[in-house]
């Protein structure tokens, strides 16, 4: 116990030396929760709209009221011809157009008709075609309050979006980079830190002392779960109190599952400095091959069910997913360890596999 | 100060890395209290001996016995009764001076108030007062490799394996280093010491030379010098080299 603590009292010195280590470990998390919430996100905000309405009456002006106090638009201006929708779009900044027919409010009178046209930029689609569903959803609302006491008999479908009402980005990228931070920092510093020491010769001294190589290991991973747990304590926090993440399960069980998760990260970078002598190289593996897919292929940015079956069968083989779907479903459904058993267990095997092959690696080399 | 008991036996050690043959049935002894010197050109085989002897690989067949202990059934007893240096002389660049006195005490399971004392004796010896609290990268390359040696002896080991300990410094240091060697020798450590410097060979009791992953040469200098006819140790080690 003795020869641990005096070991992992070493270790805190490495980490506490090296100030770019220390970046890494306490800037990084901040920064990207920052960046991923404030630049990435896909949330509709004060979009850019025009309007030609030509009939200006009252229904028109309602309707324009409507959408504009909606939150999601604000006028440019107020077009005066047709001919100008498309320079306005080619300025740039205007996401929307909407164009009434003239003599909108008597059509409607007598006809019981009216057309309104919706025009979305489409040059960035996932936007115009956002704008263009909020548009005409406050039009068919304004209808429906309109027409309520002439039309006995209407199906309304009211659609609710379950554990996250306002789509809001962050519910979904919280957990994304809580997945992809701890396995940063959990698999390439250790991986790191593990090859910083064959690199320098200091690993053959460990081993020629009277240490177990189990306990060399565990001594040099061992600040590392600590760190990454405060990590992702600093992500929860941030995660709530800048961007209003909920929480609704058990703390304790969401610390419980990312101490696992952070486990096998660990084992991880374990295995990845057991392949390779050099720091370069782990840096490169952990880049590539952890860092790609956890962004890629984890659910995380882009959905899995979008993807060719074979990239799908690939998504199963990522940690990460696992993880992302065990917080989600504490953070935002409130579940217990009973609705994420199943996950847990899939991270256990991982953790299990990866240290196993370790240590295979490990006598293979010592023989 | 070389005594007639065996503290290193080796009987027939070969090692294998797949058809290629590191070390040839190796066997030879080592005395308690002698400086040995394991000579050999670069890829003879020195450096798979020397890990098998220091419990970092396992040999293929054969018997071998260090400090007394079997290395298969007693590596940890082995372990704890021998030090080690390694031609980088590894030391935590960015720990200081005390710093990496008191790990290496530590993972030896010296206690708080001995690491202490042995560290302050240690620094007194050397002459590093001064220095206690440097970072290791700031000290001299000379430094350094005093500091390795004395933190590899700093447990009291029974045998200390110097893996090319003088490589890179210069000639008045590598004397200095020499001096070191002979103390630690003179309180009773046994000193296993490969080099490729041959005027070293000169210091030790017995040298032996590997070729071809065999030994094909173990004797004290002077009746290397004579048996091979030769003036110096480097002329005795061209010799071998070339039959």
């Amino acid at each position: 116990m003795r020869r641990f603590r005096g070991f992992v009292v070493k270790e805190f010195y490495h980490i506490f030396r090296d100030y770019r280590t220390l970046l890494i470990l306490f800037g990084m998390p901040a920064i990207q929760l920052m960046l991923f919430g404030y630049v990435l996100t896909n949330e509709i905000k004060d979009a850019k709209i025009v309007i030609y309405d030509p009939s200006r009456d009252v229904v028109t002006r309602k309707i324009s009221d409507k959408i504009l106090s909606s939150g999601y638009f604000v006028l440019e201006r107020n077009l005066v011809s047709v001919a100008e929708i498309e320079p306005a779009f080619k300025q740039g900044d205007v996401k929307l157009a909407l164009i009434y027919e003239p003599g909108f409010a008597g059509k409607l009178e007598k006809t019981g008709k009216a057309h309104i046209q919706i025009i979305g930029d489409a040059s960035d689609p996932n936007t115009a075609n956002m704008l263009v569903n909020y548009a005409s959803g406050i039009i068919s609302n304004y209808l429906v309050s309109m027409n309520s006491k002439k039309v006995p008999l209407q199906i309304i479908p009211e659609v609710r979006m379950m554990y996250n009402g306002e789509l809001k980005g962050v519910y979904m990228f919280v957990p994304g980079l809580m997945a992809m931070l701890l396995m940063l920092i959990s698999a390439l510093m250790t991986s790191l830190s593990i090859t910083k020491e064959k690199e320098l010769g200091t690993m053959e001294l460990l081993l020629v002392s009277p240490m177990r190589p189990s306990q060399i290991i565990i001594g040099k991973v061992f600040p590392y779960v600590f760190l990454a747990f405060i990590d992702a304590c600093i992500i929860l926090v941030l995660g709530k109190l800048v961007f209003g993440m909920p929480l609704l399960g058990s703390v304790f069980l969401l610390l419980l599952e990312s101490f696992l998760y952070i486990c096998m990260a660990l084992s991880l970078g374990i295995l990845i400095s057991n392949i390779t002598n050099s720091q370069q190289v782990a840096m490169m593996i952990s880049l590539v091959a952890l860092m790609l897919p956890t962004i890629l292929l984890s659910g995380f940015i882009f959905p899995v069910e979008n993807m060719p079956g074979i990239m799908q069968v690939l998504c199963h083989l990522m940690p990460p997913k696992y993880y992302i779907i065990i917080i989600k479903s504490i953070m935002l459904q409130g579940n217990g360890i009973e609705y994420v058993w199943n996950e847990t267990l899939i991270l256990i095997g991982f953790t299990a596999l990866f240290l196993a092959l370790s240590i295979k690696k490990f006598k293979v080399r010592l023989a | 100060m070389p005594t007639p008991v065996n503290i290193i036996t080796v009987r027939n050690l070969v090692k294998k890395f797949g058809s290629f043959i590191a070390n040839d049935h190796l066997t030879f002894e080592v005395k308690k209290g002698e400086i040995f010197g394991f000579l050999g050109a670069n890829g003879a085989g020195k450096t798979t001996a020397i890990k098998i002897l220091c419990g970092l690989s396992y040999p293929t067949s054969g018997e071998v016995s260090v400090a007394g202990f079997d290395i298969y059934s007693r590596r940890e007893q082995v372990k704890k009764n021998i030090g080690y240096m390694s031609q980088r002389f590894s030391l935590y660049d960015d720990l200081t001076v005390f710093e990496n006195i008191r790990f290496y005490g530590g993972i030896y399971g010296l206690r708080k108030q001995e690491i202490n004392s042995r560290a302050h004796a240690l620094m007194q010896r050397l002459g590093f007062e001064d220095a206690r609290n440097k970072l290791i990268r700031d000290i001299p390359l000379g430094w350094k490799q005093k500091l390795a040696f004395s933190v590899a002896i700093l447990h009291n080991p029974k045998i200390v394996f110097l893996d090319e300990p003088t490589g890179g410094v210069d000639p008045i240091t590598r004397r200095q280093f020499w001096d070191m060697i002979y103390e630690a020798a003179h309180d009773g450590i046994t000193v296993f010491v490969t080099t490729h410097y041959m005027d070293e060979a000169e210091y030790c009791d017995r040298v032996s030379i590997m070729v071809d992953g065999k030994i094909s040469a173990l004797d004290t200098p002077e009746n290397l010098k004579l048996k091979f006819d030769a003036p110096s140790m480097n002329e005795v080690f061209i010799k071998l080299a070339r039959a």
